[in-house]
């Protein structure tokens, strides 16, 4: 295969709504612009009074809310010179973030290698190679951690080989929903927002949004879920209390940090699916016990759940195989 | 003996050992031994019916018993346990 040249400059991000023709000169101005969707079903406990509306990352072009940390780092990157033509892109991933580098450093013609635990799903394996980035397994038994900590190593052996986006560090992470994610919710529920719920992998999506979100208008919640234990099975999430934390988390920034047990947010995926027709990923079930439990407590309010992904990259993992318990 | 490979997050039951022996016939049994040298343990791994919880993988000898004979799958001296969690954790 030939090798592309790298552009030296990347335009694209967000268009408001109705702006633009239909057609894209880069898969790259697709990113961002999700809809919100209103959870009609799944509310059970929940006021009239109260609105919950899911924000469907899976829209964006690499299938995730990470297209959006993505695009930004790598644009961050090569605005301060850090990536030049001749470097490839490495980072350490569980998947979503992954996808996105991969798929952003094939339309821009850099090559990228990434980090991974080795029992991501085989999903998020193939989506990576077949954007053509390599793929460097880490112990399945270290989990995320272990990755970074790899990913540290083969960056440390050769430091100018590479371009590092570091997702867990980079400011232009909570950047990137700073000027996209928080905006387009404002404007989507005219304002009218009350609450954001989403997981807590980075931190990156509840730092940026809330921040924008809050400098809106103060009173609103910035709500996080996490998995209960260490030991979970919400790809995608963090345990803080018992993992590297993020340099770019903050968790004073929160109003409410909530711990979701696995199995409650696979069954709450089980329902979205059947109940509403959205199809999402492990991490949106928790992040919808979060918004109910909220929800559950107000009389009257607008709710914004965040979900990262579609489902369909699941379907090789124990979500879905195996030890299926359908409610 | 059975070596089982034990998970960070799981490794506070063990204290901090990352490999650690139990003895038993099948995995029910290597489970219920390593549950008595590190008490607690078996409970992060299976739920109040027994079952493997759905999140927690485990392999024999690197299968995974889902596709061997379960809790049932035999586990002979010099085999390596290993329990895994299905995710990753972080993007």
């Amino acid at each position: 295969m030939p090798a592309r040249p790298a552009h030296a400059t990347v335009s694209a991000g967000p268009t408001a709504p109705g702006e633009g023709p239909l057609v894209s000169p880069s898969v790259l101005q697709l990113i961002g612009n999700t809809p919100l969707v209103e959870i009609r079903r799944v509310r059970d406990g929940v006021a009239e009074g109260v609105r919950i509306f899911a924000k469907i990352e899976g829209f964006n072009p690499g299938g995730s809310v990470k297209d959006r940390p993505a695009l930004k780092m790598i644009q961050e990157g090569i605005r301060q010179g850090r990536l030049v033509e001749g470097k490839t892109i490495l980072d350490s991933t569980s998947g979503n973030t992954g996808i996105a580098l991969a798929m952003i450093g094939a339309a821009l013609g850099y090559p990228v290698e990434l980090v991974m635990p080795a029992n991501v799903s085989r999903e998020r394996k193939q989506v990576v190679s077949a954007f053509g980035a390599k793929a460097i397994f880490s112990d399945p038994l270290e989990g995320s951690d272990g990755a970074i900590r790899l990913c540290r190593k083969i960056l440390a052996e050769n430091p100018d080989r590479y371009f590092k986006p570091d997702q867990y560090n980079n400011e232009a992470n909570p950047l990137a929903h700073y000027e996209t994610t928080g905006p387009e919710i404002w404007r989507q529920t005219d304002g009218r927002v009350t609450h954001f719920v989403t997981g807590i992998g980075t931190g990156g999506t509840i730092m940026g949004t809330g921040r924008y979100l809050k400098e809106q208008n103060a009173a609103i919640q910035v709500v996080a879920a996490e998995p209960e234990d260490a030991f979970h099975g919400l790809e995608g999430l963090k345990h803080m209390a018992s993992s590297i934390v993020p340099g770019i988390f903050h968790q004073d920034e929160l109003d409410l940090k909530l711990g979701i047990a696995t199995d409650d947010a696979y069954d709450m995926v089980y329902r979205l699916g059947r109940e509403e027709g959205l199809l999402v990923g492990q991490s949106c079930g928790a992040a919808h016990v979060a918004a109910l439990r909220v929800a559950r407590t107000l009389d009257e309010g607008t709710i914004v759940v965040l979900f990262a992904d579609f489902g369909d990259r699941y379907l090789s993992t124990n979500l879905w195989l195996g030890w299926q318990r359908l409610t | 003996m059975t070596q089982v490979r034990v998970p960070t997050p799981l490794r506070k039951f063990t204290g901090g050992s990352e490999a650690v022996e139990a003895e038993g016939t099948d995995v029910t049994t290597v489970l219920a031994d390593l549950d008595k040298r590190y008490p607690g343990i078996r409970e992060r791994i299976c739920d109040e019916s027994g079952q493997v919880r759905r999140f927690v993988n485990i392999f024999v000898n690197g299968e995974d018993i889902r596709f061997l004979q379960h809790l049932d799958t035999p586990v002979k001296s010099g085999d390596e346990l290993s329990i895994v969690p299905a995710i990753a954790g972080g993007r």
